[in-house]
Protein backbone atom coordinates (compact mmCIF):
# COMPACT_ATOMS: atom_id res chain seq x y z
CA UNK A 1 0.00 0.00 0.00
CA UNK A 2 2.68 2.46 0.79
CA UNK A 3 4.41 1.81 -1.87
CA UNK A 4 2.42 3.77 -3.96
CA UNK A 5 3.35 6.79 -2.25
CA UNK A 6 6.71 5.99 -3.40
CA UNK A 7 6.82 5.00 -6.24
CA UNK A 8 6.55 8.27 -7.51
CA UNK A 9 10.60 9.26 -6.33
CA UNK A 10 11.59 5.83 -8.14
CA UNK A 11 10.03 7.07 -10.74
CA UNK A 12 11.81 10.65 -10.96
CA UNK A 13 14.96 9.04 -9.91
CA UNK A 14 14.54 7.03 -13.37
CA UNK A 15 14.34 9.85 -15.35
CA UNK A 16 17.38 11.09 -16.19
CA UNK A 17 18.47 7.88 -17.71
CA UNK A 18 15.43 7.70 -19.39
CA UNK A 19 16.06 10.78 -21.12
CA UNK A 20 19.62 9.74 -21.32
CA UNK A 21 18.65 6.51 -23.71
CA UNK A 22 16.23 8.77 -25.29
CA UNK A 23 18.51 11.32 -26.88
CA UNK A 24 20.96 8.53 -27.45
CA UNK A 25 18.48 7.13 -29.30
CA UNK A 26 17.06 10.24 -31.43
CA UNK A 27 20.79 11.36 -31.96
CA UNK A 28 22.21 8.24 -33.24
CA UNK A 29 22.94 8.50 -36.56
CA UNK A 30 21.35 6.78 -40.13
CA UNK A 31 24.39 4.75 -40.59
CA UNK A 32 24.91 3.37 -37.31
CA UNK A 33 20.92 2.85 -37.40
CA UNK A 34 21.84 1.15 -40.82
CA UNK A 35 24.48 -1.38 -39.74
CA UNK A 36 22.68 -2.10 -36.35
CA UNK A 37 19.42 -2.97 -39.03
CA UNK A 38 21.79 -5.06 -40.93
CA UNK A 39 22.90 -7.16 -37.69
CA UNK A 40 19.61 -7.74 -36.42
CA UNK A 41 18.08 -9.25 -39.67
CA UNK A 42 21.09 -11.54 -39.98
CA UNK A 43 20.44 -12.68 -36.17
CA UNK A 44 16.82 -12.75 -36.77
CA UNK A 45 17.87 -15.08 -39.86
CA UNK A 46 19.88 -17.03 -37.77
CA UNK A 47 17.41 -17.37 -34.81
CA UNK A 48 14.93 -18.10 -37.00
CA UNK A 49 17.15 -21.36 -38.68
CA UNK A 50 17.26 -22.56 -34.94
CA UNK A 51 13.98 -22.09 -33.76
CA UNK A 52 12.72 -24.27 -37.00
CA UNK A 53 15.09 -27.21 -35.49
CA UNK A 54 13.73 -26.56 -32.20
CA UNK A 55 10.17 -26.83 -33.13
CA UNK A 56 10.65 -30.08 -34.65
CA UNK A 57 13.31 -31.34 -32.00
CA UNK A 58 10.18 -30.44 -29.35
CA UNK A 59 7.63 -32.12 -31.43
CA UNK A 60 10.10 -35.21 -30.73
CA UNK A 61 10.69 -34.58 -27.48
CA UNK A 62 6.75 -35.42 -27.01
CA UNK A 63 6.90 -38.00 -28.80
CA UNK A 64 9.56 -39.63 -27.41
CA UNK A 65 8.17 -38.69 -23.70
CA UNK A 66 4.66 -40.25 -24.45
CA UNK A 67 6.62 -43.18 -25.58
CA UNK A 68 8.11 -43.30 -21.76
CA UNK A 69 4.69 -42.28 -20.45
CA UNK A 70 6.05 -39.34 -18.90
CA UNK A 71 4.51 -36.09 -19.71
CA UNK A 72 5.97 -32.77 -21.00
CA UNK A 73 5.67 -29.16 -19.48
CA UNK A 74 3.37 -26.68 -21.71
CA UNK A 75 5.75 -23.51 -22.91
CA UNK A 76 5.81 -20.25 -20.77
CA UNK A 77 4.67 -16.85 -21.29
CA UNK A 78 6.58 -13.86 -20.78
CA UNK A 79 5.93 -10.00 -20.22
CA UNK A 80 8.26 -7.84 -20.71
CA UNK A 81 9.34 -5.16 -17.64
CA UNK A 82 11.66 -2.56 -17.71
CA UNK A 83 14.37 -1.49 -15.27
CA UNK A 84 14.09 1.45 -13.22
CA UNK A 85 17.53 3.30 -12.61
CA UNK A 86 17.18 2.77 -9.01
CA UNK A 87 19.76 1.37 -6.36
CA UNK A 88 17.62 -0.02 -2.88
CA UNK A 89 20.32 -1.12 -1.31
CA UNK A 90 23.88 -1.83 -1.46
CA UNK A 91 24.27 -4.86 0.15
CA UNK A 92 21.86 -6.55 -2.18
CA UNK A 93 20.95 -7.06 -5.42
CA UNK A 94 17.60 -6.35 -5.75
CA UNK A 95 16.68 -4.13 -9.11
CA UNK A 96 13.21 -2.58 -9.33
CA UNK A 97 11.18 -2.95 -12.40
CA UNK A 98 8.06 -1.18 -14.03
CA UNK A 99 5.51 -3.84 -14.27
CA UNK A 100 4.12 -4.95 -11.03
CA UNK A 101 0.88 -7.15 -9.69
CA UNK A 102 -1.40 -4.90 -11.95
CA UNK A 103 0.00 -6.79 -14.79
CA UNK A 104 -0.37 -10.14 -13.02
CA UNK A 105 3.14 -10.34 -11.68
CA UNK A 106 3.19 -12.17 -8.81
CA UNK A 107 6.22 -13.27 -6.10
CA UNK A 108 8.17 -16.42 -7.34
CA UNK A 109 7.96 -15.60 -11.11
CA UNK A 110 10.81 -16.37 -12.65
CA UNK A 111 12.98 -13.46 -14.79
CA UNK A 112 14.98 -13.97 -17.79
CA UNK A 113 16.56 -12.01 -20.07
CA UNK A 114 18.12 -12.76 -23.64
CA UNK A 115 20.97 -15.03 -22.54
CA UNK A 116 19.34 -16.26 -19.34
CA UNK A 117 18.28 -16.42 -15.94
CA UNK A 118 18.20 -13.21 -14.30
CA UNK A 119 16.49 -14.04 -10.93
CA UNK A 120 13.17 -14.19 -9.37
CA UNK A 121 10.57 -11.43 -8.47
CA UNK A 122 10.76 -11.16 -4.17
CA UNK A 123 8.22 -8.41 -3.96
CA UNK A 124 5.06 -7.53 -6.62
CA UNK A 125 4.07 -4.43 -5.47
CA UNK A 126 1.18 -2.65 -7.47
CA UNK A 127 3.22 -0.42 -10.09
CA UNK A 128 6.40 -2.03 -9.66
CA UNK A 129 8.29 -5.06 -8.53
CA UNK A 130 11.18 -6.00 -6.83
CA UNK A 131 13.22 -9.11 -8.01
CA UNK A 132 16.17 -10.60 -6.79
CA UNK A 133 19.21 -11.70 -8.71
CA UNK A 134 20.97 -15.03 -8.48
CA UNK A 135 23.92 -13.57 -7.34
CA UNK A 136 22.43 -12.08 -4.46
CA UNK A 137 23.96 -13.77 -1.39
CA UNK A 138 20.97 -15.15 0.01
CA UNK A 139 19.56 -16.58 -3.39
CA UNK A 140 19.90 -20.34 -4.41
CA UNK A 141 19.23 -21.45 -7.59
CA UNK A 142 18.80 -25.50 -8.83
CA UNK A 143 21.30 -26.14 -11.59
CA UNK A 144 22.35 -28.96 -13.84
CA UNK A 145 25.03 -29.29 -15.91
CA UNK A 146 24.15 -29.44 -19.59
CA UNK A 147 26.67 -31.70 -20.93
CA UNK A 148 25.86 -34.67 -18.40
CA UNK A 149 23.10 -33.67 -16.11
CA UNK A 150 24.77 -33.17 -12.61
CA UNK A 151 22.73 -31.61 -10.58
CA UNK A 152 23.85 -29.06 -7.87
CA UNK A 153 22.86 -25.55 -6.11
CA UNK A 154 24.69 -22.34 -7.32
CA UNK A 155 24.58 -19.79 -4.37
CA UNK A 156 25.21 -16.12 -5.44
CA UNK A 157 28.13 -14.20 -3.98
CA UNK A 158 27.30 -10.85 -3.73
CA UNK A 159 29.59 -10.03 -6.50
CA UNK A 160 27.61 -9.44 -10.64
CA UNK A 161 29.81 -11.72 -12.38
CA UNK A 162 30.41 -14.56 -9.83
CA UNK A 163 28.38 -17.85 -8.44
CA UNK A 164 29.94 -20.16 -5.77
CA UNK A 165 28.76 -24.24 -6.48
CA UNK A 166 29.67 -25.21 -2.90
CA UNK A 167 27.99 -28.49 -2.71
CA UNK A 168 30.39 -30.62 -5.61
CA UNK A 169 33.18 -33.32 -4.27
CA UNK A 170 36.36 -33.00 -5.62
CA UNK A 171 35.85 -35.70 -8.01
CA UNK A 172 32.75 -34.08 -10.23
CA UNK A 173 32.16 -34.78 -13.17
CA UNK A 174 32.31 -30.81 -14.16
CA UNK A 175 35.30 -28.74 -16.59
CA UNK A 176 35.64 -24.80 -16.97
CA UNK A 177 33.34 -23.79 -19.47
CA UNK A 178 30.40 -26.67 -18.91
CA UNK A 179 27.58 -24.53 -19.01
CA UNK A 180 25.11 -25.10 -16.18
CA UNK A 181 21.28 -24.55 -17.06
CA UNK A 182 18.29 -24.68 -14.50
CA UNK A 183 17.45 -28.37 -13.45
CA UNK A 184 13.46 -27.14 -12.31
CA UNK A 185 14.13 -29.10 -9.52
CA UNK A 186 13.25 -25.95 -7.18
CA UNK A 187 9.43 -25.68 -8.52
CA UNK A 188 10.23 -21.85 -9.21
CA UNK A 189 12.50 -21.64 -12.41
CA UNK A 190 11.65 -23.41 -15.57
CA UNK A 191 13.91 -26.24 -16.70
CA UNK A 192 16.38 -25.64 -19.27
CA UNK A 193 17.27 -22.51 -19.19
CA UNK A 194 20.78 -21.44 -19.12
CA UNK A 195 22.26 -20.15 -15.79
CA UNK A 196 25.85 -19.89 -16.17
CA UNK A 197 29.31 -21.54 -17.65
CA UNK A 198 31.54 -22.72 -14.82
CA UNK A 199 35.14 -20.61 -15.03
CA UNK A 200 36.94 -22.38 -12.23
CA UNK A 201 37.00 -25.81 -10.61
CA UNK A 202 39.59 -25.74 -7.85
CA UNK A 203 40.01 -29.39 -6.25
CA UNK A 204 40.57 -29.21 -2.27
CA UNK A 205 42.56 -32.42 -1.26
CA UNK A 206 41.97 -31.73 2.58
CA UNK A 207 38.13 -30.97 1.96
CA UNK A 208 35.20 -32.67 1.04
CA UNK A 209 34.21 -30.07 -1.32
CA UNK A 210 35.91 -28.79 -4.62
CA UNK A 211 35.80 -24.25 -5.01
CA UNK A 212 33.86 -23.88 -7.75
CA UNK A 213 32.88 -20.62 -9.65
CA UNK A 214 30.91 -19.85 -12.72
CA UNK A 215 30.00 -16.32 -14.41
CA UNK A 216 26.37 -15.96 -14.77
CA UNK A 217 25.38 -15.71 -18.94
CA UNK A 218 22.62 -13.57 -18.69
CA UNK A 219 23.77 -9.50 -18.53
CA UNK A 220 23.18 -8.53 -14.73
CA UNK A 221 24.40 -5.03 -14.88
CA UNK A 222 23.40 -4.01 -18.32
CA UNK A 223 20.21 -5.59 -19.75
CA UNK A 224 17.52 -3.25 -19.16
CA UNK A 225 14.66 -5.04 -20.49
CA UNK A 226 13.85 -8.33 -18.65
CA UNK A 227 11.39 -11.19 -19.03
CA UNK A 228 9.07 -12.52 -16.41
CA UNK A 229 7.84 -15.43 -16.95
CA UNK A 230 4.59 -17.49 -16.48
CA UNK A 231 5.60 -21.14 -16.18
CA UNK A 232 2.22 -23.26 -16.88
CA UNK A 233 2.45 -25.56 -13.52
CA UNK A 234 -0.27 -27.94 -15.25
CA UNK A 235 1.49 -30.84 -17.55
CA UNK A 236 -0.19 -31.59 -21.17
CA UNK A 237 -1.52 -34.71 -20.99
CA UNK A 238 -0.30 -37.66 -22.46
CA UNK A 239 -0.94 -37.11 -26.46
CA UNK A 240 -3.17 -39.64 -27.99
CA UNK A 241 -0.12 -42.49 -28.83
CA UNK A 242 -0.46 -43.18 -32.28
CA UNK A 243 -1.74 -46.22 -33.82
CA UNK A 244 1.33 -48.52 -33.90
CA UNK A 245 2.39 -47.12 -30.61
CA UNK A 246 -0.88 -48.95 -29.69
CA UNK A 247 0.12 -51.88 -30.68
CA UNK A 248 3.17 -51.64 -28.98
CA UNK A 249 1.45 -51.34 -25.60
CA UNK A 250 -1.51 -53.14 -26.14
CA UNK B 1 3.35 22.91 21.04
CA UNK B 2 4.04 25.95 19.41
CA UNK B 3 2.50 26.65 15.94
CA UNK B 4 4.88 25.48 12.99
CA UNK B 5 4.86 27.71 10.21
CA UNK B 6 3.61 26.66 7.23
CA UNK B 7 6.71 27.26 4.86
CA UNK B 8 9.06 25.91 7.23
CA UNK B 9 6.72 22.51 6.97
CA UNK B 10 6.70 22.57 3.45
CA UNK B 11 10.40 23.08 3.07
CA UNK B 12 10.82 20.03 5.76
CA UNK B 13 8.54 17.59 3.63
CA UNK B 14 10.68 18.89 0.27
CA UNK B 15 13.77 18.32 1.49
CA UNK B 16 12.63 14.81 3.19
CA UNK B 17 11.54 13.57 -0.33
CA UNK B 18 15.01 15.04 -2.62
CA UNK B 19 16.66 13.33 0.61
CA UNK B 20 15.12 10.18 -0.36
CA UNK B 21 15.57 10.59 -3.86
CA UNK B 22 19.60 10.82 -3.72
CA UNK B 23 19.46 7.39 -0.93
CA UNK B 24 18.14 5.70 -4.41
CA UNK B 25 19.97 7.30 -7.21
CA UNK B 26 22.20 4.44 -8.48
CA UNK B 27 25.94 5.50 -7.87
CA UNK B 28 29.11 3.95 -9.42
CA UNK B 29 30.03 0.80 -7.85
CA UNK B 30 33.07 2.21 -5.87
CA UNK B 31 31.18 5.07 -4.21
CA UNK B 32 27.67 2.71 -3.74
CA UNK B 33 29.02 1.19 -0.28
CA UNK B 34 30.15 4.44 0.75
CA UNK B 35 27.21 6.50 0.16
CA UNK B 36 25.76 8.56 2.86
CA UNK B 37 22.01 8.23 4.33
CA UNK B 38 20.89 11.36 2.94
CA UNK B 39 17.10 11.21 4.58
CA UNK B 40 18.86 10.35 7.71
CA UNK B 41 21.01 13.57 7.95
CA UNK B 42 18.03 15.61 6.62
CA UNK B 43 16.24 14.59 9.47
CA UNK B 44 19.05 14.83 11.74
CA UNK B 45 19.43 18.90 10.58
CA UNK B 46 15.67 19.69 11.76
CA UNK B 47 16.21 17.98 14.43
CA UNK B 48 19.02 20.33 15.61
CA UNK B 49 18.30 23.41 13.67
CA UNK B 50 14.12 23.65 14.22
CA UNK B 51 13.33 20.53 16.35
CA UNK B 52 9.81 22.63 16.67
CA UNK B 53 9.14 20.79 13.09
CA UNK B 54 10.97 17.09 13.73
CA UNK B 55 9.36 14.73 15.55
CA UNK B 56 9.60 11.24 16.86
CA UNK B 57 6.83 10.83 15.38
CA UNK B 58 7.42 12.09 11.84
CA UNK B 59 10.47 10.61 12.02
CA UNK B 60 9.57 7.17 12.39
CA UNK B 61 6.99 7.72 9.50
CA UNK B 62 9.51 8.97 7.21
CA UNK B 63 11.50 5.35 8.03
CA UNK B 64 8.52 3.44 7.16
CA UNK B 65 8.58 5.51 3.54
CA UNK B 66 12.25 4.42 3.43
CA UNK B 67 11.43 0.81 4.94
CA UNK B 68 8.88 0.37 1.85
CA UNK B 69 11.27 2.32 -1.00
CA UNK B 70 14.18 0.46 -0.52
CA UNK B 71 12.15 -2.82 0.07
CA UNK B 72 13.90 -3.99 3.82
CA UNK B 73 12.00 -4.71 7.06
CA UNK B 74 8.87 -2.62 7.81
CA UNK B 75 10.28 -0.79 10.81
CA UNK B 76 13.99 -1.56 10.47
CA UNK B 77 14.73 2.17 9.17
CA UNK B 78 11.35 3.77 11.09
CA UNK B 79 13.12 2.53 14.64
CA UNK B 80 16.36 3.41 13.55
CA UNK B 81 15.51 7.28 12.32
CA UNK B 82 13.00 7.68 15.72
CA UNK B 83 15.98 7.27 18.06
CA UNK B 84 18.27 9.65 15.95
CA UNK B 85 15.55 11.83 15.68
CA UNK B 86 15.29 11.94 20.09
CA UNK B 87 18.91 12.31 20.32
CA UNK B 88 19.06 15.01 18.19
CA UNK B 89 16.10 16.79 20.03
CA UNK B 90 16.93 15.99 23.22
CA UNK B 91 20.61 17.35 23.03
CA UNK B 92 19.82 20.20 20.09
CA UNK B 93 20.69 23.29 22.73
CA UNK B 94 24.27 21.86 22.76
CA UNK B 95 24.95 20.85 19.25
CA UNK B 96 23.66 23.64 17.52
CA UNK B 97 26.44 25.86 18.90
CA UNK B 98 29.10 23.60 18.18
CA UNK B 99 31.84 24.64 15.46
CA UNK B 100 30.42 22.91 12.65
CA UNK B 101 33.56 20.38 12.74
CA UNK B 102 32.34 19.60 16.04
CA UNK B 103 28.76 19.63 15.15
CA UNK B 104 30.20 16.57 12.53
CA UNK B 105 31.73 14.61 15.06
CA UNK B 106 28.22 14.96 17.20
CA UNK B 107 26.77 13.67 14.19
CA UNK B 108 28.81 10.74 13.09
CA UNK B 109 27.90 9.13 16.94
CA UNK B 110 24.39 9.89 16.12
CA UNK B 111 24.73 8.35 12.65
CA UNK B 112 27.15 5.28 13.74
CA UNK B 113 24.14 4.93 16.56
CA UNK B 114 21.92 4.08 13.78
CA UNK B 115 24.15 2.09 12.00
CA UNK B 116 24.36 -0.25 15.03
CA UNK B 117 20.42 -0.42 15.18
CA UNK B 118 20.27 -1.04 11.45
CA UNK B 119 23.00 -3.71 12.11
CA UNK B 120 20.93 -5.39 15.27
CA UNK B 121 17.88 -5.60 12.84
CA UNK B 122 19.82 -6.87 9.75
CA UNK B 123 21.17 -9.45 11.85
CA UNK B 124 17.89 -10.73 13.28
CA UNK B 125 16.66 -11.04 10.07
CA UNK B 126 19.49 -13.32 9.17
CA UNK B 127 21.53 -11.08 7.23
CA UNK B 128 25.24 -10.59 7.15
CA UNK B 129 26.84 -7.58 6.62
CA UNK B 130 30.40 -6.62 4.77
CA UNK B 131 32.66 -4.16 6.86
CA UNK B 132 32.20 -1.48 4.47
CA UNK B 133 28.74 -1.27 5.84
CA UNK B 134 29.97 0.66 8.58
CA UNK B 135 31.53 3.36 6.04
CA UNK B 136 28.74 5.68 5.30
CA UNK B 137 29.27 6.72 8.94
CA UNK B 138 32.13 8.59 8.12
CA UNK B 139 30.99 9.77 4.57
CA UNK B 140 27.82 11.17 6.32
CA UNK B 141 30.33 12.75 8.87
CA UNK B 142 31.93 14.33 6.00
CA UNK B 143 28.91 15.75 4.27
CA UNK B 144 27.25 17.12 6.74
CA UNK B 145 28.47 20.24 6.80
CA UNK B 146 27.29 20.75 3.07
CA UNK B 147 23.48 19.21 3.80
CA UNK B 148 23.83 21.89 6.91
CA UNK B 149 24.90 25.20 5.02
CA UNK B 150 22.73 24.04 2.16
CA UNK B 151 19.33 23.05 4.21
CA UNK B 152 19.94 26.52 6.00
CA UNK B 153 20.48 28.71 3.11
CA UNK B 154 17.48 27.14 1.69
CA UNK B 155 15.59 27.90 4.81
CA UNK B 156 16.70 31.68 4.62
CA UNK B 157 15.10 32.12 1.31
Amino acid sequence: MLSVFVYPIQFIVDVPTRLFNGMHDSFESYQQLLGENKELKQQQLINSARLLKFSALEKENIRLRSLLDSSFKLGEQVLIAELLAVNLNPYEHVVVVNKGSRFGVHEGQPVLDANGIVGQVVKALPLSSEIILITDPNHAIPVQVNRNGLHTIAIGSGQLNKLNLPFLPNNADMVPGDLLITSGLGGVFPQGYPVAVVESFVEQPDKPFAVIQATPTAALNTSRELLIVWSNSQVIPLNNPPSEQEDVQD
Amino acid sequence: MSKIKLPLLVTYWLSIIIAMALNIIPWAPPFLMAAPDWVLLTLIYWAIAAPETASVGKAWMVGLLVDVLTGQLLGQYALAYAVSVFLGVKQHKRIRHYPIIQQSLAVCIILLLARVLIFWTENINHQTMPINFWLSVLTGALVWPVVSLTLRKTRGL
